[in-house]
């Protein structure tokens, strides 16, 4: 286990580096798309509520590890072979990043939809009646209290997301679980290896566990 | 001529209808009362003046600018219908303040957004910004409650949640003021002290419809009342008149079941 650790420790933890700079890529648009399609679907308009119905449901209905597939090798495929484009190449991050925006954004747009709905109607129609345009009573009003009970929704998903980032070591991105197939290959200690993964996750994810409560109760504070 | 002439506003919800041809007029520092058992549609009627819900028939017209007429399209863009939302307050039976702001950045809010469009905000934003506080703050203090104002509303009692909506609906100035049961989710002591500032308002000429259950309340503050039954105003008058000597059967019979 030691020797496991001084030998093969810095390339884990530089692993752990890249899992998390994906993840945090993947979140950062999955929020802007989650944001965008889950007020599409709240919107009284029917074509953008289509418009997400035909998002969320598209990609909650592919397993992750096709998206990838489908992301790293199809996309490329179609641009440069059958529609003759030529050259065009994505990286792992690039795609990973694709892949995992478009999964957790769905799931987001989902959260931040039923956010939405469990703010009470009167605050839309008070704010309204104030004079307020649809945009501002939404983004002053409305969003604000629903992101409060969105919240621990909203940390669950990012959790589920950090995990996910693990299927992305099929299309070569050199994260955690990429990297430990490689070791286990060099040191054969399949035993040592994965458990040192699997503590290195449960570490990760607890510590945002932890802050994600103190956030939560920061945001809670003063209220009911 | 009336500040505000309702005529014919009709309104469906799917094959029911729940307004049919209602009409009345109200004069500038008027308070009128509208009374009616449940369902009767008081609550439809005001969220179609305050453009919340869109009615299907009839025209409204506030100091003698028709705001919305079901017969012109122009009339109804939701831009147009915006601005106009503004000749209206509204005040709910529950409230409705809002829970992430203080008492007074309730009142404020739409006052500040409202700012940000005027052409000189970038140039004078700070004095803009105290002398919307300083209204605020008056406002507040008008309803008793200067001491309220850095509290949130689940801080603060029904009664004076209730207050602080009413300086909210205040704040923008509008023409007419809307209240829909405004004292209904008081406990029955926290009721005197909402009725007391409708009192102070009506002496001070402000220009109300009250849809209230509190029938003496109705007699002694309103001037006139109207009184709905299925949708239709069954009869209009002078308050202590429709109070006490009611013509029409259904309002005699309403009245009697208040021990009227
Ligand atoms: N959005 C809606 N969709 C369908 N029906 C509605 C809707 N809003 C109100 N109604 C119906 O319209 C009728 C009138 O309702 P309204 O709320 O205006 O009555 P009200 O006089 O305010 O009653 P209350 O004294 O109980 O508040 C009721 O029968 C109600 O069920
Ligand atoms: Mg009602």
């Amino acid at each position: 286990m030691i020797q496991i650790l001084t030998t093969y420790g810095g390339l884990l933890l530089t692993a752990m580096g890249q899992t998390l700079l994906l993840a945090l890529c993947g979140l950062f648009f999955a929020c802007i798309l989650g944001l965008i399609f889950g007020l599409l679907s709240v919107v009284k308009n029917r074509a953008c509520n289509i418009i997400s119905i035909i998002f969320v449901d598209a990609i909650r209905g592919v397993p992750m590890i096709v998206l990838a597939y489908f992301i790293y090798f199809g996309i490329p495929y179609l641009l440069n072979t059958i529609m003759g484009f030529g050259g065009v190449t994505l990286s792992a991050l690039q795609a990973g990043t694709i892949c995992l925006a478009l999964n957790c954004g769905a799931y987001m747009a989902e959260i931040i939809r039923a956010g939405i709905e469990s703010v009470d109607k009167g605050q839309m129609e008070a704010a309204r009646s104030l004079g307020l345009p649809y945009w501002r009573a939404m983004f002053r009003v409305v969003l604000p209290q629903a992101i409060r009970t969105m919240i621990p929704s909203i940390i669950n998903q990012f959790i589920i997301t950090l995990k996910d980032t693990s299927i992305l070591s099929v299309i070569g991105f050199p994260e955690l679980v990429n990297t430990a197939k490689n070791v286990v290959a060099n040191s054969f200690m399949s035993f040592q290896v994965w458990a040192i993964v699997a503590v290195m996750y449960l570490i990760v994810i607890t510590i945002l566990s932890v802050l994600a409560k103190q956030m939560e109760r920061r945001l809670n504070r003063g209220r009911e | 001529m009336a500040l505000l002439e309702v005529a014919g506003i009709g309104k469906s919800f799917g094959s029911t209808a729940v307004l049919r041809d209602i009409s009345f007029t109200l004069n500038e520092g008027e308070a009128i009362a509208i009374i009616g058992s449940s369902g009767s549609g008081k609550t439809t009627l005001l969220r179609c003046l305050n453009f919340l819900e869109t009615a299907d028939t009839g025209s409204i017209t506030v100091g003698g600018e028709t705001l919305w007429s079901a017969d012109d399209i122009h009339t109804q863009s939701e831009a147009a219908i915006r601005k106009k939302r503004l000749h209206f307050g509204l005040v709910f039976q529950n409230f409705n303040l809002f829970p992430q702001y203080t008492a007074l950045q309730n009142v404020m809010l739409a006052e500040q957004l409202l700012a940000k469009e005027r052409p000189d905000y970038k140039q004078h934003k700070k004095e803009i910004l105290a002398e919307i506080e300083a209204h605020a703050r008056e406002l507040l203090a008008d309803m008793g409650l200067s001491d309220r104002a850095g509290h949130y509303p689940h801080q603060l009692s029904g009664g004076q949640q209730q207050r602080v909506a009413i300086a909210r609906a205040l704040a923008l100035k509008p023409d007419i003021l809307c209240f829909d049961e405004p004292t209904s989710a008081l406990d029955p002591e926290l009721t005197g002290e909402v009725l007391r500032v409708l009192r102070d308002l009506a002496a001070n000429k402000t220009t109300m419809i009250i849809v209230t259950h509190e029938m003496k309340f109705a007699r002694d503050v309103a001037d006139r009342i109207l009184f709905m039954d299925g949708g239709v105003v069954v009869e209009q008058g002078p308050a202590k008149e429709v109070i006490d000597h009611p013509k029409e059967e259904r309002t005699r019979q309403f009245l009697a079941s208040y021990g009227k």
